[in-house]
């Protein structure tokens, strides 16, 4: 890993919880390209968003200054972190806030156990959370007989069908209304049996059955979209207002924010709320945006605290050429552009950050020499949409290669690797040395009639061995020509009087 | 005005016809072409895959080889038509340099990045060329290009979104006598080719292909253009395995934008000997 080297003896902790590839992407794709429903639900609601997401952008005159506006406070955000987080624990704390500091995804849950215990509660109701998620806290708490209540509609059908979350805005993307119905209709206590799968009674049963949690339940937990350092204040921004029933109603509001989610001032929201919507959604603007400045006698939680989350985050900043994968907002544009994550589908990811987002940032968090995440870098043909369609123009199909590169140094480097190099190793070093000098590659050329007698009739190869294989599952590959460019060219030169006397038609 | 020729790897091994292509339309303009022998590769295979130290050498190659005939003017740009070769050129030579050095590679060479951005400064992909810097606009005014037939168009991923070749291509490509461009549908789509992803992830890749290949059949064009070899060699692949045709019969394949261009009257561009298109709607305007 190329890192900066701030003196200390070893890299920054591991992150661990869901942030890890479950099996190779290859094989989980296999899979999931067979599901037609999955993807047909994938394309058509990635289709949809991505139109209006591209409607919205279209109207703002500045969108690309606004996307360089929030790249460099991302940046100055990353620069000066540790002061940030040391200027937001001050004002947090002297706003009547608590703030805790979590090494991992162990540390965090465990600080919430404690501060869930403390409380005599063994209910919870939940904000939509993408960090809670990633460590793994409602199984946590769960086995320690603790319930959460998911009450964001989509991760609501997530939990009711035991599901894992495949997209960061749209969980239950996978998922259509009929399948919705059923897991309803098993799963949710005093449903009425008569239920259809028509959204607006789907949305009323799951409205029905939140209520009764909203009003009794005494703690709530959230994620937090922002952090502002200046004011010590945390923002969440949601659509359907139960994330602002659970950070209003409660008596005890606990929140875990990855230290990456630190904004150095109030006005920098301005950016970001312009940005973020937009790219998500395809909204102007989101319904609820709820900010809090710790806590206030006779209005809101009187109990709040803030976990902040590490998990791998100071290892990701140490990378200098994937640290701006911190820079992300979860918008989830990146995904709704990918066309690899439109047909794999988020689970085929193994982590909670699916699509190109989760390509670079789980293997970032548990670092790539550890090889939990390896193949996830390279399930991108770095097309390039997702760095088009990104808010906060974070480079993913860069960062991908540059991950590439981490994956790779890192298999040479264990020991026995270099004596046993796999094909793939072997076809990269025998191309390098062919095509690192132009005589050597003219000489090779010569073999190409080999090529063209290795050809079907029909004048197509069609069948490939070994790495060649993977190709020819589906696609032709044309008989090479008989003779090379390099070939035809030097032949002319001889033969200057016939500049033109290279045949047409020659290398079908 | 002389001009180096990047045949790219691909272009010289497996399709040298679009290389002579390439070489025919700057000749016809008036231009010299030289053809550096050195020429190798751009390494982007290499970068690619993650294989730094191997991609070095063949970064190294290709800076040397073209930055001397810029030093003693024996050429003022160079072309290569593959956007995705040129973005390689442009943008992926430097940061191979920075890494050798960074990692203390043996024989790294400090002066490497300097040299690649000064060499990738000068290379253009094809249609940027002709646009940006040879100014033709109307193909068929100032090539003289004709071709009878409909044809869709693919645009590349790294030439759309690296280089921002906006509506070059396919404005050249309207510029033709006697050729119609219909729209395909979610153009701007990767084909899935992604050069190792295809046989890493050859299962996305090929659902990738599929969605393209039935994109460009539905347009009922009697071929696919674009400007990167790679891509083509990857569609057409699909198109011939699915034994895709147009509604006349005859086979849907791919065709490089310089064999477009190149195509005139006296000798329209002709594939396994018959006419390109033959048989699609279009035809003379
Ligand atoms: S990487 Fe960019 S596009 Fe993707 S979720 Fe994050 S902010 Fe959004």
């Amino acid at each position: 890993m190329s890192t900066v080297s701030l003196g200390m003896p070893a890299l920054p902790p591991r992150g661990f919880g869901n942030i890890s590839e479950t099996e190779p992407f290859p094989s989980y794709a296999r899979r999931e390209l067979q599901n037609d429903q999955l993807r047909a639900n994938l394309r058509h609601a990635t289709h949809t968003i991505r139109d209006k997401r591209l409607r919205v952008v279209s109207e703002l005159p500045d969108w690309e200054e606004l996307r360089e506006a929030g790249s460099a406070i991302k940046a100055e955000a990353m620069e000066r972190l540790p002061e940030l987080l040391a200027q937001f624990e001050e004002q947090f704390t002297a706003r009547g806030g608590t703030v805790h500091w979590a090494r991992d995804a162990a540390e965090a849950n465990r600080i919430v156990e404690g501060l869930v215990r403390a409380t005599g509660s063994s209910e919870v109701v939940k904000v939509k959370s993408m960090a809670t998620q990633e460590i793994g806290l409602n199984e946590y708490l769960e086995e320690r007989g603790i319930a959460a209540f998911e009450t964001d509609l989509a991760e609501l059908i997530v939990q009711l069908g035991h599901d894992k979350p495949s997209h960061i805005l749209v969980p239950a993307i996978h998922r259509n209304r009929t399948e919705i119905r059923d897991i309803f209709l098993r799963e949710m206590p005093g449903v009425d049996p008569e239920l259809t799968d028509e959204p607006r009674r789907l949305a009323m049963a799951a409205r029905a059955h939140l209520r009764r949690k909203f009003l009794s339940a005494k703690v709530a937990i959230s994620g937090a979209n922002f952090g502002i350092a200046e004011t010590g204040t945390l923002g969440v921004v949601e659509s359907e207002g139960n994330g602002r029933m659970c950070l209003t109603l409660p008596e005890t509001l606990i929140t875990v924010m990855g230290i990456e989610k630190v904004l150095p001032r109030a006005e920098d929201l301005g950016v970001f709320m312009q940005l973020l919507p937009r790219s998500s959604t395809g909204e102007r603007m989101n319904p609820y945006t709820s900010l809090w400045t710790g806590s206030t006698p006779g209005d809101g939680p009187k109990d709040v605290h803030v976990v902040l989350l590490d998990n791998g985050r100071t290892r990701a900043l140490a990378d200098r050429h994937g640290r701006s994968a911190l820079h992300c907002i979860r918008c989830s544009a990146c995904m709704n552009v990918c066309p690899v994550y439109e047909r794999a589908g988020g689970h085929a990811y193994g982590s909670t950050y699916p699509g190109p987002i989760g390509a670079i940032l789980s293997p970032l968090l548990t670092g790539v020499e550890a090889e939990e995440n390896k193949s996830l870098p390279y399930a991108s043909s770095l097309c390039g949409a997702c760095f088009d369609a990104c808010p906060v123009k974070i480079n993913i199909p860069e960062i991908l290669v540059h991950l590439r590169g981490e994956d790779v140094e890192a298999r040479h480097s264990r020991p026995g690797a270099r004596r046993l190099p796999s094909q793939f190793d072997l076809a990269m070093a025998g191309a390098s040395w062919a095509m690192s000098d132009g005589a050597r590659m003219g000489l090779l050329e010569r073999g190409l009639p080999l090529g063209k007698a290795a050809a079907g009739r029909d004048g197509v190869i069609s069948k490939l061995p070994g790495l060649g294989a993977g190709w020819t599952q589906s696609r032709d590959i044309p008989a090479p020509p008989a003779e090379s460019f390099r070939a035809q060219w030097a032949k002319r030169a001889k033969n200057s009087a016939d500049p033109h006397g290279i045949k047409e038609g020659e290398g079908k | 005005m002389r001009i180096a020729l990047f045949a790219t790897c691909i272009v010289d091994a497996m399709y040298p016809r679009v290389a002579q292509a390439t070489v025919e339309i700057l000749e016809r303009l008036g231009h010299e072409v030289v053809f550096p022998a050195g020429q190798a590769c751009c390494g982007q295979m290499h970068v690619n895959s993650g294989y730094f130290p191997e991609a070095l050498p063949v970064v190294a190659n290709h800076v040397r080889t073209f930055e001397s005939g810029f030093d003693t003017g024996e050429y003022e740009v160079a072309v290569a038509p593959s956007g995705s070769c040129v973005a390689s050129v442009k943008h992926q030579h430097a940061l191979v340099a920075d890494w050798a050095v960074e990692h203390g590679v043996k024989g790294a060479d400090s002066t490497l990045a300097a040299r690649a951005d000064a060499v990738g400064a000068r290379t253009y992909e094809l249609a940027q060329l002709l646009t940006d810097v040879l100014g033709v606009a109307d193909a068929a005014a100032q090539l003289g290009s004709y071709l009878p037939g409909t044809i869709t168009y693919h645009p590349s991923c790294h030439g759309m979104r690296l280089l921002h070749l906006g509506d070059r291509q396919r404005s050249l490509l309207a510029s033709v006598e006697g050729l119609e461009v219909v729209d395909l549908p979610e153009a701007e789509q990767c084909c899935g080719f992604g050069g190792t992803f295809s046989i890493k992830n050859a299962d996305v890749s090929s659902a990738m292909l599929a969605d393209k290949v039935a994109n460009i059949c539905g347009t009922g064009a009697g071929a696919c253009a674009g400007g990167d070899a790679s891509c083509l060699m990857h569609i057409g692949g699909g198109l011939h395995r699915e034994k895709r045709t147009t509604p006349s019969g005859r086979p849907v394949r791919t065709v490089h934008l310089a064999e477009v261009l190149a195509s005139t009257r006296e000798k329209p561009l002709t594939i396994d000997g018959e006419l390109a298109l033959a048989g699609t709607p279009g035809g003379a305007r």
